[in-house]
């Protein structure tokens, strides 16, 4: 593979076939994460490592993996991967360790790391499924990250817990409460599709075809 | 006593509702619910899979994998916590499994209605996260029944309503950009904003 197409690689889930925008992986342990950075970034970190590095260890062994059996070959790398993540945080960073709960364990299920050893690992080289993986990985975190930003800069009016507005600023707990991420990734899929037009989904049902436009003339607008 | 599980079984369906108040099993929640058809087939497939996982998880935890739970087979000292997440995901891998195979031997109706959603609960994140939760909450084995049962109704509950509400949507004029996706997840905040009512509640 040619330079060009290991940066493709790389860049590609960032924005334009970002997990969590386009391919609708990875929301499940997302969004219960993302009120304080701090939590977010250590979240990220560990789905980034974790999903770079099954990726890569997967791809090795892909050629012999019996194919009827590969679900559980991926569950139980993945989950030995993700031990030790959750591991290495009780031992360094108990306090955010018992904060995430058990959404460090929850990156076992989480689809990006599933979905990603499947279709890209278990049928590419090593090098480019872990470039594949980091991509991946960096594109849910910029998402998080991203939600993470506006909920706890409007929400509590601060950033890593450092006050930024001051005083006056009343806290805002609609932004604090889990829903209101919802409605922001809802938001940031708005803006990532005004500019990929072709990311826009088609009208299951076409409405313009059944709906007539009203014939008003002047006097039934009161003008 | 009864009161007690019953307790159990509405605090796990409403208050904390696994899909609207945890956020769990997010990624089949909202790529799977656009029909209220395939949407109740797999709620059906999460409640039965719960069920059968969390008690048996609940087994595990208690009589080998907890601090001085291997007291029985003369192992006082040992602490198997550390395999936690490996053996629950293997029992949920292996639960799926069979029942796949029951199904296919002797409900044939029922496993050609759920078809390619039941080895899907495998990676479900609601299942291994009930598990997750059982445990936390420090349940005993007949509580984790009502907890699991509860885990997986409220699951079910939750992703008929949005494919119910999805089916409506079909009829409205939504943004470009909010078409489809952006949309059911605005769409799931203002449902979990309207659970977090129930939060008040206290069984």
């Amino acid at each position: 593979m040619s330079l060009k197409q290991y940066k493709e690689v790389l860049v590609n889930p960032l924005i334009k076939e970002n997990p969590i925008t386009l391919q609708i992986l990875g929301i499940c342990s997302a969004l219960a994460v993302t009120s304080n950075l701090n939590v977010t970034l250590i979240m990220c970190i560990a789905l980034t490592s974790v999903v770079s590095l099954s990726n890569l260890f997967i791809s090795i062994i892909r050629n012999y993996i019996p194919s009827s059996v590969r679900i559980i070959v991926q569950m139980t790398i993945i989950a030995t991967l993700v031990i030790l993540v959750d591991e290495l945080l009780k031992a360094y960073d108990y306090e955010t360790s018992k904060k995430l709960s058990v959404f460090v364990g929850l990156i076992i299920t989480n689809c990006i790391v599933m979905g990603r050893a499947e279709a890209f690992a278990m049928k590419e080289k090593p090098f480019v499924s872990f470039l594949d993986g980091l991509g991946n990985g960096i594109g849910y975190s910029l998402i998080l990250i991203g939600v993470a930003f506006i909920r706890e800069l409007f929400g509590a009016g601060t950033l890593f817990g450092i006050p930024v507005f001051g005083d006056w600023y009343p806290t805002n707990n609609l932004l604090l409460l889990p829903p209101s991420s919802f409605i922001i990734i809802g938001l940031f899929i708005w803006l990532i599709r005004g500019y990929n037009n072709d990311q826009i989904e088609e009208d299951e049902f076409d409405l313009s075809k059944h709906s007539v436009a009203p014939n008003l003339n002047k006097r039934e607008l009161n003008v | 006593m009864f009161e007690h599980y019953l307790n159990i079984f509405i605090n796990t369906v409403f208050i904390e509702n696994i899909a609207l108040s945890l956020f769990l099993g997010m990624c089949t929640f909202l790529a799977i619910s656009k029909k209220i058809d395939a949407a109740f087939g797999l709620g059906i497939a999460v409640i039965v899979v719960c069920a059968i996982t969390v008690p048996l998880n609940n087994l595990i935890y208690n009589y080998v994998l907890r601090e001085g739970a291997l007291t029985w087979a003369g192992l006082p000292n040992t602490n198997l916590e550390f395999v936690e997440l490996i053996s629950y995901i293997g029992v949920i891998a292996a639960a799926v499994q069979i029942l796949e195979m029951f199904l296919d031997k002797y409900i044939p109706a029922l496993y050609n209605a759920l078809g390619v959603f039941l080895p899907l609960i495998t990676v479900n994140c609601a299942i291994l996260g009930a598990s997750l939760f059982m445990v936390e909450k420090d349940l005993m084995f007949t509580e984790s029944i009502a907890y699991g049962l509860g885990a997986g109704v409220g699951w079910a509950m939750a992703i008929v309503i949005l494919a119910g509400i999805r089916e409506k949507l079909k009829y409205s004029d939504i943004p470009e950009g909010l078409k489809g996706l952006g949309m059911t997840f605005i769409i799931v905040g203002l449902m979990s904003f309207g659970f977090m009512s129930f939060g008040g509640i206290s069984l």
